[in-house]
């Protein structure tokens, strides 16, 4: 297990290499001079030159990126123009908030798709699967902006049981938890649906049926359990996706999480910051599916026996 | 050299069709049968027999590309036309979904809004699959470090989150629908790669692409005429489902304003600009929300329906 782990993790590397090299040289080759876009156009050009090379810039493009990646290493991922604060610490404050509303997510997410999916599989073509079936395929095909606004609209401004914006309570992070949970909470049902439905049809479920075990027994007893491998493993990885920055409904609600952290990044033009949320972002991504891949070989002992 | 693998190519052919015509002479009606149950028009016609939300969907598709295509003859109004004393005016008669903030009428702007959205599903998907096909087919293909350089470049791009990633890109570009559709299309091939080699895997191992070689076919006509073909089924499913997730990156990225500019009737920039207006005009931002779900709907009804018809393998995938 540990040589697979290991295994995993070093195959994990290159990827994480290349991943910083398409953002360092795709932010490279903006138009323009990173110091002139952060202090404008009016600036005399020997400050610009000056700044330029206290920040390294005026190097050759493959030192900076060297001496990126050792930065990196150590945590540093450079300071933010606008800001003027390390970004590593900026990302560091709003992750919190991500986690906190990714967390709450994915509990929304995980309850209703579940309980959906097996409502749904065990109503098999009947009105109640139909019916959560196609509020699943709403929830997947919902533009994310959408769902906020609907949810905005009806729970915040007129019924007034939530607020509008903000995340300084729970209450505040109830809405953009569902919003963001909605959609996970279609696929998860999808995929407990079918799974579910494929298992009902093995020889064991007949077994446990013969043998008198109420419905209820055998569906949470023998079905489910054989049904939810990779549902857990949907789970691992959409976790890692919302950990990794609601972009949208951090930006509807004005959650101060990574997601608007990038969004703001892009507004201000600061090449630091938006660099260092999108390498960690897919860290986090990256790390997301190895956990993924490793929670497969443990609820699988024919995989893990297979290794 | 040259002309002995001519005559073993035509030599090739003329032993296939003088198969085909024994065959036919032999088995007669059961071949044509047999050859029956695989037509196009024959699964077309199961996909409307089994799945009527499907075929549903194919129509209102058809139907949305019609009115995007006749926009100007269909929209009750000039889409980009501004009416300062009608600002904001409710639903009625004369605007169906009422107008926006500088008096332009809503229905137009979503009638004309539609040929962005499906130009954005279709092209940049078109590309982006015909990037990934391609690379995909050669990573199969070849093997070796070719597959290698080519599969770790996919892990890469499916590393990122993919709006991040665009968003990245419409940073490095500028906003506007062309870096759209350059932004979309350099986004999204990884997943087809990933397809397609897996398949061309499997396929490169069958008997005709060895008898083809056999005899000397050049790698890339085996790669596009005789690999690329019996992958079709799972890129059309592909492409069908792909399109809307372009469709709503597009409105993602314009709601956050790094998508398409004003005054383009872009779905996205529609409905973020309609934002302001949430509490007191909710139709100025639901309705184009609406129009996409519709879209976005009806793109993933019709691909479920395909992948059930065309490709089983796709869905255990």
């Amino acid at each position: 297990m540990l040589s697979k782990v290991l295994k995993r993790i070093a195959v994990s590397i290159p990827v994480l290499v290349g991943v910083v090299l398409v953002i360092f040289v795709m932010l490279r080759i903006v138009p323009g001079d990173p110091v002139t876009t952060m202090m404008g156009e009016h600036v005399n050009p020997a400050v610009i030159e000056k700044i330029s090379r206290e920040m390294g810039l005026d190097e050759p493009l493959y030192v900076q990126f060297f001496k990126y990646i050792a930065n990196a290493l150590r945590g540093d991922f450079g300071t933010s123009y606008r800001l003027n604060r390390n970004v590593t610490r900026i990302i560091l404050d709003s992750f919190p908030n991500t986690v906190k509303l990714s967390l709450l997510a994915a509990v929304v997410a995980w309850l209703i798709g579940i309980v959906a999916g097996i409502i749904a599989a065990i109503r098999q073509n009947r009105l109640l699967d139909r019916l959560f079936m196609g509020c699943a395929l709403m929830g997947v095909s919902m533009p994310v902006f959408m769902t906020a606004l609907v949810l905005q609209y009806l729970f915040a401004f007129k019924l007034k049981w939530f607020p509008v914006s903000g995340f300084d309570s729970l209450r505040a992070m109830i809405l953009p938890a569902i919003v963001l949970g909605w959609n996970s909470a279609g696929s998860i049902a999808r995929m407990t649906r079918s799974n579910l439905v494929e298992i009902m049809q093995n020889d064991f479920i007949r077994t446990a049926r013969a043998k008198g075990l109420r419905e209820h027994g055998v569906i949470i007893g023998h079905a489910l359990k054989n049904a939810m491998l990779p549902v857990v493993t949907m789970m691992a990885l959409q976790i890692s996706s919302m950990l990794s920055g609601a972009v949208l409904t951090e930006s509807v609600f004005g959650v101060p999480g990574i997601g608007r952290l990038a969004v703001n990044a892009i507004e201000t033009r600061d090449m630091p910051l938006l660099q260092g949320t999108v390498i960690f972002t897919t860290v986090l991504i990256i790390l997301g599916n190895l956990v993924a891949d490793l929670l497969y070989n443990v609820l699988d002992p024919r995989i893990r026996e297979g290794a | 050299m040259v002309n002995d693998r001519k005559d073993l190519l035509a030599e090739h052919e003329a032993l296939e069709t003088g198969r085909e015509s024994v065959f036919n002479m032999e088995y007669g009606d059961t071949a044509a049968q047999i050859g029956e149950a695989d037509t196009w028009q024959d699964k077309l016609r199961t996909l409307v027999r089994q799945n009527k939300l499907a075929a549903f969907s194919a129509v209102l598709i058809i139907l949305m590309i019609l009115i995007a295509v006749f926009a100007p003859v269909v929209a009750p109004y000039d889409h980009l036309k501004q009416s300062l004393t009608e600002r904001l005016s409710h639903p009625s008669m004369a605007h169906w979904l009422g107008t926006d903030e500088l008096g332009r009428d809503v229905l137009s702007r979503i009638i004309f809004g539609a040929r962005i959205s499906l130009t954005i599903g279709l092209v940049p998907t078109l590309i982006s699959m015909a990037i990934g096909t391609v690379l995909g087919l050669w990573a199969g293909f070849y093997g070796g470090k070719t597959d290698f350089v080519i599969m770790r470049l996919a892990d890469v791009m499916l590393a990122f989150p993919s709006l991040l990633l665009a968003m990245v890109v419409m940073y490095t570009m500028g906003g506007g629908l062309v870096n759209i559709f350059i932004a979309l299309s350099l986004v999204n091939w990884a997943s087809t790669a990933r397809i397609v080699r897996s398949q061309t895997l499997s396929l490169k191992e069958k008997e005709y692409v060895e008898a083809a070689r056999s005899i000397g076919v050049k790698k890339w006509t085996i790669m596009f005429r005789h690999i690329l073909p019996n992958c079709l089924p799972s890129l059309i499913v592909l492409f069908t489902l792909n399109i809307p997730s372009a469709i709503l990156s597009e409105a993602s990225l314009s709601f956050l304003g790094v998508g398409a500019q004003p005054p383009s009737a872009s779905w996205g920039l529609m409905v973020v600009r309609g934002k302001k207006y949430l509490f007191s005009e909710p139709w100025l931002s639901i309705a184009p929300s609406v129009a996409i779900m519709i879209v976005v709907l009806a793109f993933n009804f019709l691909g479920d329906g395909l992948r059930d018809v065309l490709d089983p393998y796709l869905k255990e995938q």
